[in-house]
């Protein structure tokens, strides 16, 4: 590629393809331990995100146990069955989801997907994971400090967060919120490293139009999050003071036990909108790096090129922006001026437009592609099926006339599980499958896997689905045991034990997808380079897994953009990012 | 929430405006060979720093933008009792104004090489950059002493939260500026210097900006101005 003459091609100098400043390890512990290569950062955030998210998926067990069969479980009472709430909702959305899609994958696949070497700051970004690991271990702790976990449920609502009364009233919610504020910290070291990197690290010819989708979304997502993430920020740092120094940010004059407590003159309504200025763009943050993933999985394993590559981008954007003004959606029953109520409405179904032309062009990508069914495609399509689901009920929820009756009941639940926890694995299981062979050179095997896929897909459905029933049932959320009610006939607690018993066979099936990962690495089989024959650029490295600095001696240039599958006239059904144009080629200048 | 929403917005149109200079309406699947981007048009591309710079200000912008709408919505009930501020801030404010000052005078001669000018910036920077952080912590003193706790009136919680916030980033900020500094004592070439002094210097004077809005804030100034802003959106 070295003897490319760039300037037939465009009229522009030769790329500067020097050796750039690139931190190079001298041992054993700063290869592996401290390394400051995205790439094993990126493992290191996986691991440590799916080990933090294996406890979560064994306290959604527990939880289900209870709800399935109530009364029979000794080890779980009402106080622990908050705090198996509190933690699941909390690891699930950030330790987990959050760190997986922009730490783990935004630190593999920003470099290779946009052609650079490492990420800008390589060693803001190592400092990046070993905060978060510090915030893991503090969260991890509080399993074991006395009074437990906090059980406040995930929003972490005052009063009732930081009064007695409340599980974890002791050291929970203090160690819990101290985790926030470590994660809030790590997360933004990393993530000005993802924005700063496709702003500034592109290799030439890598114009934002021809960026991989997956690198949109993860971009986006990064923007949006480094804004949202100080409002958890505050909010935490301000319940914080509140719990230790005895302050009154959001703590209301009230009685505590027959007692009046120091507290007064705060305001509990200040906390939710600080919450949800964060909450709301959080659901984005792990919904937009799945729209990315998605689309390109889609591409590559139909063969197809991105249907409204354009649109895509500016959805993506779109979404990014509406989803600052929508927050006061999760509030319609604290109390709040209707008319807001109103605006708030109208702002979240206008966030469907975006949402539906993505639906809409995955749906014509696959509309007469050469589909394969491999597993990634699997969980592509399931996501695809899962995310409308989700969205379609989320129409339900986002009117205030229909969200008030609804609001606290497990329609919600199975509403967000739905769009938020269903969908967002599935195009993380999607991503492991697709990407797994470029991390370690092996393929995951294809049996496992579609094992794993049908047993999780139709799993997740049978535990979510008749949830919603349940929901318009009037069946409570949070609830530790519904008891004997009037309205609750008791099929629907034989529903509950069949969700419960589904819960756990998908529980079981991640055990598989473990056993496949570990079982893979040494056995699987030899992968090659590029064996889905995909058109981004992480797939033409030199050395697959990709080495240190990624791309050899010499970066890799662009010529085109990523989904330039099935192209009429090409000797292959995929054109590589970095095959120059075929006029080029006939002179005989590529090498 | 407006505060926040405005800071958002403003936030929202640089980046609205950076998209629209990025060719997002191309078409690339017709499009083969090397594209010119912007980095190449521009000539000197802007260091990855700076931009990483750029990106935190805006975290940290967010964060203070949330302390103020905060401050803000609590400032409306009923129960709020202001608490009187020590002169001592206006001495403090007057100290960060040269600290900023310093450092932007050691930003300029740093790009005419003037070594001493750039040590004497630095040195004069960061010794009543300190100096503030002081004043700060008397004006604390002075407000415990008349018995403005920090837990006993949700008005001095906001002070102390957001004044502590502020010292926290211009401390940060002090350990940016002695690595700087220590970098320019042990004779380090003037061109590697050049952009972390910059950097310093713009860190600083988005301090100074930051702290002259929530001064307004806390000193009720700003009152009139946000009452309009209701008013017109009202």
């Amino acid at each position: 590629m070295v003897d490319i003459p760039f300037d037939e091609v465009a009229g522009i100098p030769p790329a500067e393809v020097g050796e750039v400043e690139l931190y190079h390890p001298k041992s054993w512990w700063t290869r592996y331990v401290f390394s400051q290569d995205a790439k094993v950062i990126a493992i290191q955030y996986s691991l440590t995100a799916s080990a933090i998210g294996l406890v979560a998926l064994v306290l959604s067990w527990m939880m289900r146990l209870q709800l399935g069969f109530p009364g029979t479980f000794s080890f779980i009472d009402a106080n622990q069955y908050l705090q198996f709430i509190t933690m699941h909702g909390m690891i699930m959305v950030i330790y987990l989801l959050t760190a997986l899609f922009l730490g783990g994958f935004g630190n593999y696949l920003i470099p290779l997907m946009v052609g650079a070497r490492d990420m800008v700051f390589p060693y803001v970004n190592m400092l990046s994971y070993w905060v978060y690991l510090l915030a893991v271990l503090v969260l991890a702790s509080t399993f074991f400090v006395p009074g437990g976990p906090t059980g406040a449920g995930w929003t972490l609502y005052p009063p009732q967060a930081i009064l007695s009364g409340t599980p974890g009233q002791d050291w929970g919610i203090i160690l819990m919120l101290a985790s926030l504020i470590l994660f809030i910290i790590g997360f933004t070291m990393g993530g000005l490293n993802y924005v700063v990197t496709v702003l500034q690290a592109r290799t030439r010819g890598m114009t934002l139009m021809r960026m991989p989708l997956t690198v949109w979304g993860i971009f986006t997502a990064t923007v949006m999050a480094l804004l949202a993430f100080p409002a958890l920020f505050v909010a935490s740092v301000m319940l914080l003071l509140d719990r230790i120094l005895g302050t009154s940010f959001f703590m209301p004059t009230l009685v505590e036990m027959g007692q009046l407590t120091k507290y007064g003159g705060g305001s509990p309504i200040l906390f939710q909108h600080l919450f949800w200025f964060f909450g709301h763009p959080e659901v984005y943050i792990v919904a937009l790096p799945a729209f990315g993933i998605i689309s390109d999985l889609i591409s590559v394993h139909a063969r197809k090129n991105i249907f409204g590559y354009r649109m895509m981008v500016w959805a993506i954007v779109a979404i990014g922006a509406l989803s600052f003004v929508v927050w006061a959606h999760h509030m319609y029953v604290s109390g709040m001026n209707p008319y807001f109520g109103f605006f708030f409405a109208t702002t979240t179904l206008i966030i469907a437009i975006p949402t539906a032309i993505k639906v809409y062009n995955w749906v014509l990508t696959l509309w007469r592609g050469d589909i394969h069914l491999t597993v990634p495609m699997l969980f592509a399509l399931a996501f695809i099926i899962t995310f409308v689901n989700g969205g379609l009920t989320g129409l339900f929820l986002g009117n205030v006339v229909v969200d008030v009756p609804l609001s606290d009941t497990m329609f919600v639940v199975a509403h967000f599980h739905m769009v938020m926890g269903i969908a967002p694995i599935m195009a993380v299981f999607g991503g492991i499958y697709h990407w797994y062979p470029k991390v370690t050179g092996r393929m995951l095997n294809e049996a496992l896997g579609r094992f794993h896929f049908w047993v999780s897909f139709l799993g997740a459905y049978a535990v979510f689905f008749p949830m919603h029933y349940l929901g318009l049932l009037g069946m409570p959320r949070r609830y530790h045991d519904i008891g004997e009610t009037a309205f609750i006939p008791a099929s629907a607690h034989d529903l509950n034990a069949f969700m419960s018993v589904a819960a756990l066979i998908v529980g079981f099936a991640q055990m598989v997808f473990l056993f496949n990962l570990i079982w893979s690495l040494f056995k699987g089989k030899e992968a090659g380079g590029n064996p889905w024959g995909a058109a981004s650029l992480e797939w033409q490295t030199p050395e697959t897994p990709p080495g240190h600095g990624n791309w050899g001696k010499e970066l890799p240039i662009v010529y085109r953009w990523a989904y330039d599958y099935s192209v009429p006239g090409a000797t292959r059904d995929f054109v590589p990012q970095n095959e120059p144009p075929a006029r080029l080629s006939a002179q005989g200048a590529h090498p | 929430m407006s505060a926040i929403l405005l800071f958002m917005a403003t936030v929202a149109a640089i980046a609205g405006w950076w998209l629209s200079q990025q060719r997002l309406a191309a078409k690339p699947w017709l499009e083969e060979g090397v594209a010119v981007d912007f980095r190449d048009r521009s000539g000197s591309s802007v260091p990855a720093a700076k931009i990483g710079l750029g990106v935190f200000l805006a975290v940290v912008g967010s964060l203070f933008a949330l302390l103020i709408s905060a401050y803000s919505m609590r400032t409306n009930m009923a129960d709020w009792r202001e608490l009187p501020l020590p002169r001592l801030l206006w001495f403090n404010t007057g100290v960060l104004v040269i600290s900023s000052a310093a450092l932007q005078w050691a930003h300029m001669a740093a790009r005419r090489d003037d070594i001493d000018g750039l040590i004497v910036g630095l040195l004069v920077g960061g010794a009543s950059a300190m100096t503030f952080l002081a004043g700060q912590l008397l004006v604390w003193q002075q407000l415990n002493v008349a018995g403005y706790f920090v837990a006993s009136n949700p008005a001095n919680s906001f002070f102390y939260l957001i004044t502590a916030a502020h010292g926290l980033h211009l401390m940060g900020g002090l350990v940016a500026l002695g690595r700087t500094t220590a970098k320019v004592w042990r004779g380090a070439p003037m061109m590697q210097v050049r952009l972390s002094v910059e950097l310093c210097a713009i860190y600083w004077h988005f301090l100074l900006l930051v702290w002259l809005v929530l001064l307004g804030l806390l000193t009720g100034w700003t009152d009139n101005f946000v009452d309009i802003c209701r008013q017109l959106l009202t």
